[in-house]
């Protein structure tokens, strides 16, 4: 009687359960098993193509360019919030900033491969305007649509990222601490690098592990930039789902779609037990 | 850190901010003969492909942002009333597509949405279904953030005791203390559906976005008219929610 009652709750969370069994695990099982079969029976011959030397220079490309703009992106986006946080909370600045990265880092890739090629593409604004005062073409040989030109396109979403996800903690740094170690005789300089930068390690640790995942598992951006060629994972993914020339890249895709699971999970279990730690005193 | 300083370093990061963005618009103004013309801006609302995209992923924000609250609104509350034991799994679901990259979830949706497709036709609409599960983790946090602030089990005795039924209590009494957090969580949604192209794109459904990109070929003035207006709608959404959710925000820190 008592478990018959007990269960009746649980019919309210069936439509979410259902929902999320249909648009998340279904599809997601079907990578993952699909990662392990060809021919409609097991194999590991698309695992094995992970390791072919296309697809391994694409899994490097994709690393170096999640490293490179999480450390840039960090790096700048920490300063920024540091000093957006000195500002007050209902302040137009800190406002502005606020409203316009969230802008910038969720809506996503398109609009923002179109900012960077009116700027700096063929006939883009600074390009136009270097070439008339300097003669000097900086388009050259297409570097844009390439690797320098995804890494500085991706900076322009990981920067505002990094101040979503890093000013919290910057916040979370409370005016007695920086007093008390005024009172203990610490300079600004000490307080910086003695109380505000060891308090702030895990966060911005764990914001790095944010931005990687989050550069690793980007699309839009990369697919609009870059026609030519598949220089990273998602882009393979992309070649081999529309490849009309081969058929049965279907599972290759199914390989490296796992291949990213597995990247990115092994960095969001990391930044959950970094969050873990920072939060303990960010209450 | 000194006044000066912070400023250069402000000036600075504006610089780099800004920068595209006039080159967008100075970009979709200008003309091959150097002159200046609004053609760009005129096609958004002329052009039938461009104005029909618009429309699409317009309406996607609609039925995303209602889709999403009728399904995670009812069941956040149900799991806070009478399941408790549940919150941490409601909260992982919800943040697992952060760990899922969209176009993983993409490659593996073929089978279901051979069923959607059965069921609902072929109309752009039935991307809704998948976007709901893009926004899940900033929705789940918005509307957590501002559950957290309320005393969801006091609200719900009391309404109980005076002879609510479970819909009352869930549609006539919490909800409306919600406001903030609805909002929030509506607001960051829109701005994630304007943007999306993985899923549009890769399933061949003309949204804003994907058309953006296909203009790119032939009219980039097009483009980048279309993109500078997505970034200053989304940002003055985002402007407007700082100033609607600070009640909400000020309830928070107390």
């Amino acid at each position: 009687m008592r478990r018959t009652r007990s269960l009746v709750p649980l019919v309210g969370v069936l439509p979410f359960f259902a929902y999320l069994v249909l648009f998340l695990l279904i599809p997601t099982v079907v990578v993952i098993v699909g990662a392990f079969q060809e021919g409609g029976g097991f194999s590991l011959s698309n695992i094995r193509a992970l390791g072919d030397a296309t697809t391994l220079e694409a899994l490097r490309n994709s690393v170096v360019l999640s490293g490179s703009t999480a450390v840039i992106g960090g790096l700048l986006g920490a300063l920024l919030a540091a000093v957006i946080a000195s500002a007050p909370e209902r302040s137009l600045l800190r406002r502005a900033v606020l409203a316009l990265s969230g802008s910038l880092a969720q809506t996503g890739g398109v609009t923002l491969a179109f900012a960077w090629l009116a700027t700096i593409g063929l006939g883009g604004t600074l390009t136009t305007m270097i070439q008339n005062a300097l003669s000097l073409d900086i388009t050259g040989n297409g570097w844009l649509y390439a690797m320098p030109g995804l890494i500085l396109v991706y900076c322009y979403f990981q920067i505002p990222l990094m101040v979503l996800v890093f000013l919290p903690a910057v916040d979370g740094l409370r005016p007695q601490w920086r007093e008390a170690a005024q009172t203990l005789g610490a300079s600004r300089l000490q307080y910086l690098t003695q109380v505000a930068v060891p308090l702030l390690r895990p966060a911005f640790l764990g914001s790095l592990l944010l931005l990687f995942a989050n550069a690793f598992a980007a699309y839009a951006t990369a697919a609009a930039l870059v026609s030519q060629g598949s220089p990273i994972l998602p882009l393979m993914i992309r070649a081999a789902l529309t490849s009309e020339v081969v058929l049965g890249q279907q599972h290759l895709a199914y390989a490296i779609a796992l291949e990213m699971i597995v990247v990115v999970a092994l960095i969001m279990v990391a930044y959950a037990l970094l969050l873990r730690r920072s939060s303990r005193w960010m209450r | 850190m000194r006044a000066w300083l912070r400023w250069v370093i402000l000036a600075m990061f504006a610089l780099y901010f800004f920068g595209p963005l006039a080159s967008m618009l100075d970009f979709s103004t200008r003309t091959a003969s150097g002159g200046r013309s609004a053609a760009a801006w005129r096609a958004l609302v002329t052009n039938g492909q461009v104005l029909a995209a618009i429309g699409q992923s317009l309406l996607l924000c609609v039925t995303t942002v209602v889709l999403m609250l009728l399904l995670l609104l009812p069941t956040m509350i149900w799991v806070r009333l009478r399941l408790p034991r549940l919150n941490r799994l409601v909260e992982f679901l919800c943040l697992l597509p952060l760990t899922i990259p969209a176009l993983v979830i993409v490659v593996g949706i073929n089978g279901v949405y051979a069923w959607v497709n059965y069921f609902f036709g072929y109309s752009p609409v039935v991307l809704t279904f998948a976007y709901v599960v893009l926004v899940l983790p900033y929705a789940y946090r918005s509307l957590d953030a501002s559950l957290s602030a309320l005393d969801v089990t006091t609200l719900a005795e009391a309404a109980r005791s005076l002879g609510a039924g479970w819909f009352t209590v869930i549609v006539r009494v919490v909800v409306p203390n919600l406001g903030a957090g609805i909002l929030s969580a509506g607001f960051i949604s829109v701005a994630l559906v304007l943007g999306e192209y993985t899923f549009s794109s890769l399933l061949n459904y003309q949204t804003l976005p994907v058309v953006i990109a296909l203009f790119g070929k032939s009219d980039s003035h097009i483009s980048v008219a279309a993109s500078l207006g997505t970034i200053l709608f989304a940002t003055l959404l985002l402007l407007l929610l700082s100033f609607a959710g600070r009640r909400s925000l000020g309830r928070k820190g107390a």
